[in-house]
């Protein structure tokens, strides 16, 4: 199977291991990975602030740039909930372009619902704290949000917790916002910042080693204050702990992993 | 006004905004356990807010039914379009009746109204009855929430408080002290009152009745000694059937308070022997926000406050940051759909996290609201220019490959050269607390086609 590849722009610019990882990770599961090489960004920042004239051309773009794909992955639950839930306004009543932002998806979420993935094979022995990033939990519904009643679930956690010798964090607020915003975490700076340390400070109790989420904006932000405060975290994108994972194991034990083989075969 | 300044004046004092941040966290803590112990919580919301949407799809069917059923019980139906109206009724019924000495119960709507300087101008005594309110009235400050409105204080505040209005012992701290202290001052004044003022939690179409919930009793107390009552309700209070009512009463503790029930949910259908009841319906701009589809849902508001305990920005910048009567995110769509040049910055006072959407218990998109609203105020010119014309370059860059591709590489190459001073200074809001990100030298679509080139060098010719 094809899947067209968007790295968000500032993963392209300032993260490109996460990038790499990803490709890793989706190759790792048999898929052919192709990065179209005109893409941008997505528009969020414009559309958070108002400016929906500025982001339309963005998401018009997008269209341009992906619509040819069956699948569209990206290891971004914020611009993933862009795109599906807030096209929207820019779709003009566009069935193709309709059609393009459902089949536009978060790494996890790809890998759970689509390929059918139900374990990350290798280790990772570290303790890593999960950090739930609102668009992914509330827009895209990844797990089940604290406020919400109903059985638990979470697509993140459960493959993170299918690695072997992995530990995760129990956190005091599971799912409390990180305070990074977009351009909130520049407008509100004071409040961004309290909120950001809090989540840190959370994370220094529940012990963790390695902090990670879907999103590289939450983790950039959180990077912010470990780095200045000298904290003993390190950052990771979750697709990196899973390439990670799958590199710790042989060839044999992932590239045809039957999971993966039969996702593939059910799915193509 | 700018709640980016209120707030960093409020987060400043580090340790009262975390104690205030956990105050409200355990409020919304106790509401989860409350929630969570009914499976069928969400079909609850469901329900709820369907009834809403439905009586606010035929709000002109139900008032007047409400207002013909409520006169079927000898009550006195009055309308103002806005607040200054509505003052204006109460103060004529008061006058009418040679009133002296007022007690209110809860009302939002008497504070979004003003009620309170406008009858003390007119020579009133008016006696909040509310413990939190009472105390955010001694110490002539608006309520900073709209269940908790003294939520912003510790109890060494109020006792200080007491100390200089009521007469109690300096630094006697003691909860239990001080209640007691306002229970016998507030006594006096329920017995002194000519008359009652309370707001309304739900008013029934079909019955013309409504219901008043409070944990104190003081709405009971302050309408039962006197004989004149006069309710004041928002034109939204509206349920259709008194059937309705169990569903709503169940979701507004819970939500509120985290308590299966309000200790006192009082029924009213017409006056008390021998006395009047009042009701006034206000308007307020409320129909204006019903005629604007996309913010239409947040008039299913019950005013449980649930949205603000879960809110991180309001634990972290407390209800006055606001400068609203209803804070929050409700507050934060309400203030500016009335006023958007005023409360501009409201809308942007959030990161999009959506806790609030998923807590409140009408089911009302708040956070989708937060973002149309910034969509119109960007519309209407009231963003700043800077803010716009920043999203204009950002847009016009990332239009064009090469010109992001460009801009990045410079970015890139020029960050990690520049001094500290040079790139963590005042111009930096990120910098200010935080470590910029990595500036690498390859951007990902660099070695993406690097590894790509590669791979087909590597392949066996
Ligand atoms: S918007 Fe919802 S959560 Fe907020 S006060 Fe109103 S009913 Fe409660």
């Amino acid at each position: 199977m094809k899947v067209g590849l968007f790295v968000p722009c500032y993963i392209d610019q300032l993260y490109p291991d996460v990038g790499l990882a990803t490709v890793n990770v989706l190759e790792r599961f048999g898929m052919e990975v192709d990065f179209p090489a005109t893409q941008t960004c997505c528009g969020q920042p414009m559309a958070n602030t108002g400016c929906n004239d500025d982001a339309r051309p963005l998401a018009q773009k997008f269209f341009k740039v992906f619509h040819l794909y069956d699948h569209v992955v990206c290891p971004s639950g914020s611009c993933v909930a862009m795109v599906r839930q807030h096209y929207t306004h820019y779709t003009h009543g566009n069935a193709e372009f309709e059609s393009l932002t459902q089949r536009t998806f978060e790494l996890c979420e790809f890998l759970a619902d689509v390929l059918k993935v139900e374990k990350i094979h290798g280790t990772f022995s570290h303790r890593v704290g999960l950090h739930q990033s609102c668009h992914g939990l509330r827009e895209l519904r990844l797990a089940r949000s604290s406020e919400t009643v109903g059985n638990s679930y979470s697509k993140v956690r459960q493959l993170l917790e299918s690695i072997e010798a992995i530990k995760l964090s129990d956190l005091q607020r599971t799912d409390e916002c990180c305070g990074f915003g977009g351009t909130f975490a520049i407008n509100e700076e004071s409040v961004s910042c309290m909120m950001g340390q809090d989540r840190v400070a959370d994370h220094e109790q529940a012990g963790t080693e390695v902090l990670t989420a879907v999103d590289m904006s939450c983790l950039m932000h959180l990077d912010g204050f470990i780095r200045r405060q000298d904290k003993p975290i390190r950052v990771m994108h979750v697709a990196e702990i899973f390439d990670a994972a799958l590199s710790s194991c042989s060839e044999a034990d992932t590239v045809r992993s039957e999971d993966a083989l039969t996702a593939t075969e059910r799915t193509s | 006004m700018n709640h980016a300044t209120q707030a960093t004046a409020f987060v400043a004092n580090d340790e009262r905004a975390h104690w205030h941040d956990s105050a409200l966290w355990f409020v919304r803590s106790k509401r989860d356990k409350c929630a969570h112990a009914l499976p069928e919580w969400e079909d609850l919301r469901a329900a709820a807010s369907e009834v809403k949407m439905h009586t606010i799809s035929r709000l002109a069917k139900y008032l007047e039914q409400f207002e013909v059923n409520a006169k079927k019980l000898g009550v006195h139906v009055h309308w103002a379009k806005d607040g200054a109206e509505h003052n204006k009724i109460v103060h004529g019924i008061l006058q009418k009746h040679d009133v002296k000495k007022v007690v209110k119960s809860k009302s939002m709507l008497t504070e979004e109204c003003h009620l309170n300087p406008c009858l003390e101008k007119h020579g009133y005594e008016v006696v909040d009855t509310d413990l939190g309110e009472r105390i955010v009235q001694l110490r002539e400050e608006p309520p900073s929430h709209i269940v908790l409105p003294a939520i912003h204080l510790k109890k060494q505040d109020v006792s200080t408080l007491f100390e200089k209005h009521l007469g109690t012992e300096a630094g006697n701290n003691d909860p239990q002290y001080l209640t007691e202290a306002a229970r016998g001052h507030l006594r006096d004044k329920f017995l002194g009152a000519d008359a009652g003022i309370t707001g309304v939690n739900f008013a029934i179409a079909e019955t013309g009745g409504f219901v008043v919930c409070t944990n104190e009793g003081n709405a009971d107390l302050g309408v039962s000694l006197p004989k004149l009552h006069i309710a004041c309700m928002g034109i939204e209070k509206l349920i259709p059937r008194a059937s309705d009512l169990s569903l709503f009463l169940r979701l507004l503790a819970r939500s509120a308070t985290g308590q299966p029930i309000t200790t006192y949910s009082s029924h009213f259908h017409g006056p008390i022997a021998g006395g009047e009841l009042h009701i006034v319906l206000v308007d307020n701009g409320r129909t204006e926000i019903l005629g604007r589809e996309e913010f239409r849902r947040s008039l299913n508001c019950i005013r449980c406050g649930a949205c603000m305990n879960t809110c991180p920005v309001y634990r972290r910048s407390g209800g006055h940051s606001y400068e609203t009567t209803v804070p929050g995110p409700i507050g934060s769509i309400l203030a500016p759909a009335r006023d958007a040049n005023e409360f501009y910055s409201l809308p942007y006072a959030c990161s999009l996290c959506g806790s609030c959407t998923d807590v409140c218990p009408v089911k009302i998109d708040l956070h989708n609201q937060l973002l149309t609203m910034r969509g119109k105020i960007a519309e209407k010119k009231i963003l700043p220019w800077s803010k716009r014309i920043q999203m204009r370059l950002t847009s016009s860059v990332m239009k064009r490959t090469w010109l992001f591709r460009w801009a990045g590489g410079i970015a890139r190459w020029i960050m990690p050269k520049l001094p500290r001073f040079l790139v963590y200074n005042r111009f930096n809001p990120w910098g200010k607390q935080r470590e910029m990100p990595p500036f690498p030298k390859k951007s990902f679509r660099q070695l993406y086609a690097d590894r790509k080139r590669n791979r087909q060098e590597d392949k066996p010719k």
